[in-house]
């Protein structure tokens, strides 16, 4: 099976190889056998004044650039750029997630701040450095697209990558000349002079990465792709729980039982006196009127508590003492008919009076401290006094 | 291979004497006007010889260990300035009788009704403390003679076994060497503040001392290089390993440090965290500021470009820079437990660094001018000459 792969592919590539090559020369090739070969030789190609020459190591020559008189590599700058840039980004997007989109409060930390930013960070800029590297040299100065080079699948190509040092002159090199390059490349002890022509399809001059078959195949393995993992995930793997241990803890959730306390129940009773916040009990309950006298409503009588206590007077108050309390609610008839709020018992009590019938309840009516909140309530003590004041409006009660 | 090499100029000589001269005036006289406050600029200047002698001598350990090539001509370097660890046992004299001005524990009353010290206390007391320091100082300087001891005898007898020998000595080194100066950093800087809490403090001073002995040797190496005293001229290929290894130590150190202070920031711990708020405090906080840009920042950013790290120009004087940005860390580490409310720098710490350059100046020359200048015997120098990094 495997053989039979094996051989495919070698088959394939036979062909390739046996691609006829046009009569355009593409440029001259040489090999040499030794790391010090190839350095003098990219020397002394660069002196004599040849710019479109490159060559070929089986594994990096240090200070191979610059004998080839590339003094300023421009892949340095670019992955500088990226790591910059992936610097900045990384920091932004934690920003703008921690801070800006989304801001939860973890471990009383500010929303964003520098020391845990930093490790993802240092990731962001090794990330972005890396693919600006490589695309910078791929694309930006290799030109990626360009696959199908005349010097693939050639003999120079392959000792090149294994054993072989070679380096190129291109035919478009403003000083080229065919005799003048082989003499210089015997001069310098170079083995296997070889001249590369252009193959018929580079002639063409249509960029391979548009070509419908490979399109065509990219579309086919992206579907193939996506449907593969669609199965994976939503057949395969659906029932599967990759890690629960969160949702799943050893500790008792409320309302369910429990074997380590007597009564079985998971959840405690709060200590005795214990006081929810915000419900201060009513030191008053169950006492009479006389003595509450010197409770004052804590609230300031301005509009907005004014249009609360009217809001929760209307809903709470008004079905028996109705909408201004005259005592003519809607359950009229079917409920015993309370007194008016303005007769001059009423005018007369203090605050803390209506206060204390509010909270405690008098005659029929109940308590409602379950139902109104003590703001609330001192809020509807204010309103009753507006109610009282409108019934008996003075000349200098009306706005001018 | 023949080597001449030739004398060094006398003025290293006459500077390292006119530095040690001034600095130990300075030092006397910040001593006369206040003792309390020179001891912990003593301390200051004893911790940077550690680093410089004890890292160099970590380092010649590395070359063996790892079997490095491009360095063995410029061992020697890293082998004479690892002679400071003998000075070490005189230096200490002063320290051990001014540790009752520079560690609070030592206050027997303070430590009786401090139950974090008290728990502290079968580790910190003054006779385990006198005890572990005269162990590590005995580590470092009994290797400091097996290793050079081998190395001077190679000279003569280009005997290959010497180095297979000291290769043995290396491995034990390691482990004694990460031990000792994490003993040293967490007894001599860290019990400055007691009541502290870090498990990544000796880390962070061995970082330290890493940078400061590859600086030292890349400064004297290159400067000897270019002056045509080895004998022989190397390319600049030594110069890329020693910039590429100054940078790499330096980010070593910035991880460290980093990672110290983001994990006490993160657990925000009252026992852990008041060690950086102290170095927030007053005028502080511009000193640790300075220290992410003079230690970290401006080193990365020169270093960064391959074209920097083979410029001996640039070399040497990033080595110097990033000497002094660890004397500024020493600083950073020891003088706040002293001066609480803000950084104080005047001639009377001033005295003291001059005083560590003086020193190490002179134990170069005389070093220098007693033995040889290139290991000749070492069968790895003819390697280390041709060296390439490919």
């Amino acid at each position: 099976m495997i053989n039979k792969i094996l051989n495919f592919f070698k088959e394939y590539n036979a062909r390739k190889d046996e691609e006829p090559r046009s009569g355009k020369l593409y440029a001259i090739s040489a090999l040499f056998n030794t790391p010090n070969e190839i350095m003098n030789a990219a020397t002394e190609v660069a002196d004599k004044g040849y710019r479109r020459f490159d060559t070929f190591t089986p594994y990096p020559v240090h200070r191979l650039d610059q004998a080839m008189g590339i003094t300023k590599p421009l892949v340095g700058p670019i992955a500088f750029a990226g790591g910059m840039l992936g610097c900045f980004l990384t920091l932004l997007m934690i920003w703008w997630m921690s801070d800006a989109d989304y801001p939860n409060i973890i471990g009383g930390k500010p929303f964003f701040s520098l020391p845990p930013a930093i490790p993802i960070t240092f990731e962001g800029t090794v990330l972005l450095t890396g693919i600006a590297t490589v695309i910078g040299m791929l694309v930006l100065l290799n030109k990626l697209p360009k696959i199908n080079n005349p010097l693939n699948d050639t003999e120079f190509m392959k000792h090149v990558s294994s054993d072989k040092f070679g380096i190129v002159i291109g035919a478009n090199d403003k000083q080229f000349s065919e005799s003048e390059i082989r003499s210089l490349f015997e001069s310098m002890g170079a083995h296997d002079i070889q001249n590369i022509y252009y193959r018929e399809s580079n002639l063409t001059n249509k960029t391979p990465i548009f070509d419908s078959k490979f399109i065509a195949t990219l579309i086919a393995v992206a579907g193939l792709t996506a449907l593969i993992s669609y199965f994976t995930l939503n057949v395969v793997l659906y029932d599967v729980v990759p890690f629960d241990w969160m949702r799943h803890q050893e500790k008792i959730n409320s309302q369910s039982p429990s074997d380590f306390f007597q009564n079985k129940s998971g959840m405690r009773m709060p200590v005795e006196g214990t006081v929810a916040r915000g419900f201060m009990p009513y030191e008053y309950k169950g006492m009479p009127d006389s003595s509450v006298k010197q409770l004052a409503n804590p609230l300031p009588a301005d509009s907005k508590i004014l249009e609360r206590g009217q809001d929760r007077y209307n809903v709470f108050c008004s079905p028996c003492h109705g909408y201004f309390g005259d005592g003519d609610g809607r359950l009229n008839e079917q409920f015993p008919k309370p007194p008016s709020l303005h007769n001059n018992k009423v005018i007369n009590w203090t605050d803390g009076n209506l206060y204390h019938v509010l909270t405690n309840g008098q005659n029929v009516m109940p308590s409602y401290e379950s139902q109104i909140s003590r703001d609330d309530r001192w809020a509807i003590v204010h309103y009753i006094r507006a109610l009282q004041r409108a019934k008996n409006a003075k000349e200098q009660d009306l706005p001018k | 291979m023949e080597l001449t090499t030739k004398k060094l100029p006398a003025s290293v000589g006459k500077w390292g004497m006119i530095l040690t001269i001034v600095g130990a005036v300075m030092a006397g006289a910040a001593f006369a006007v206040d003792t309390h406050r020179a001891m912990f600029g003593y301390l200051w200047m004893y911790m940077f010889l550690i680093s410089i002698g004890v890292g160099s001598l970590a380092l010649v350990a590395l070359e063996y260990l790892v079997g490095a090539n491009w360095s063995t001509p410029f061992r020697r370097v890293s082998e004479f300035l690892s002679a400071i660890v003998v000075l070490l046992a005189v230096l200490v004299i002063p320290l051990l009788f001014g540790m009752h001005d520079l560690f609070h524990w030592t206050h027997a009353d303070a430590v009786a009704s401090d139950p974090i010290l008290l728990g502290k206390e079968p580790y910190l007391n003054t006779p385990f403390f006198i005890a572990r320091t005269g162990i590590m100082i005995l580590i470092w300087v009994v290797f400091y003679f097996l290793f050079t001891r081998n190395s001077r005898k190679q000279d003569i007898t280009k005997d290959p076994a010497l180095t297979t020998q000291n290769i043995k000595y290396s491995a034990a080194f390691a482990i004694l060497f990460i031990l000792t100066i994490s003993f040293a950093a967490i007894d001599w800087m860290m019990s400055l503040e007691p009541h502290w809490f870090s498990t990544m403090f000796g880390v962070y001073y061995f970082a330290g001392t890493l940078v400061a002995a590859i600086s030292v040797a890349a400064y004297v190496s290159v400067n000897l290089n270019e002056g045509g005293y080895f004998g022989f001229k190397v390319d600049y290929e030594k110069y890329y390993s020693f910039g590429t290894l100054m940078f790499a130590f330096n980010v070593f150190w910035t991880y460290i440090a980093f990672s110290q202070y983001m994990l006490i920031w993160y657990a925000d711990i009252p026992e852990e965290t008041f060690w950086f708020m102290n170095r927030m405090e007053g005028t502080w906080i511009y000193f640790s500021l300075g220290l992410i840009f003079i230690h970290f920042v401006i080193p990365f950013l020169i270093l960064l470009p391959r074209s920097a790290k083979t410029n001996p120009k640039l070399v040497t004087f990033m080595a110097m820079w990033l000497l002094y940005a660890h004397a500024y860390d020493l600083y950073w580490i020891i003088m706040p437990t002293y001066f609480k409310d803000g950084f104080v720098f005047s001639w009377n710490e001033l005295g003291f660094l001059i005083l560590a350059f003086g020193i190490i100046a002179l134990v170069f020359n005389y070093m220098a001018g007693k033995f040889n200048l290139v290991p000749v015997g070492d069968p790895k120098l003819e390697r280390g000459l041709y060296f390439h990094l490919n």
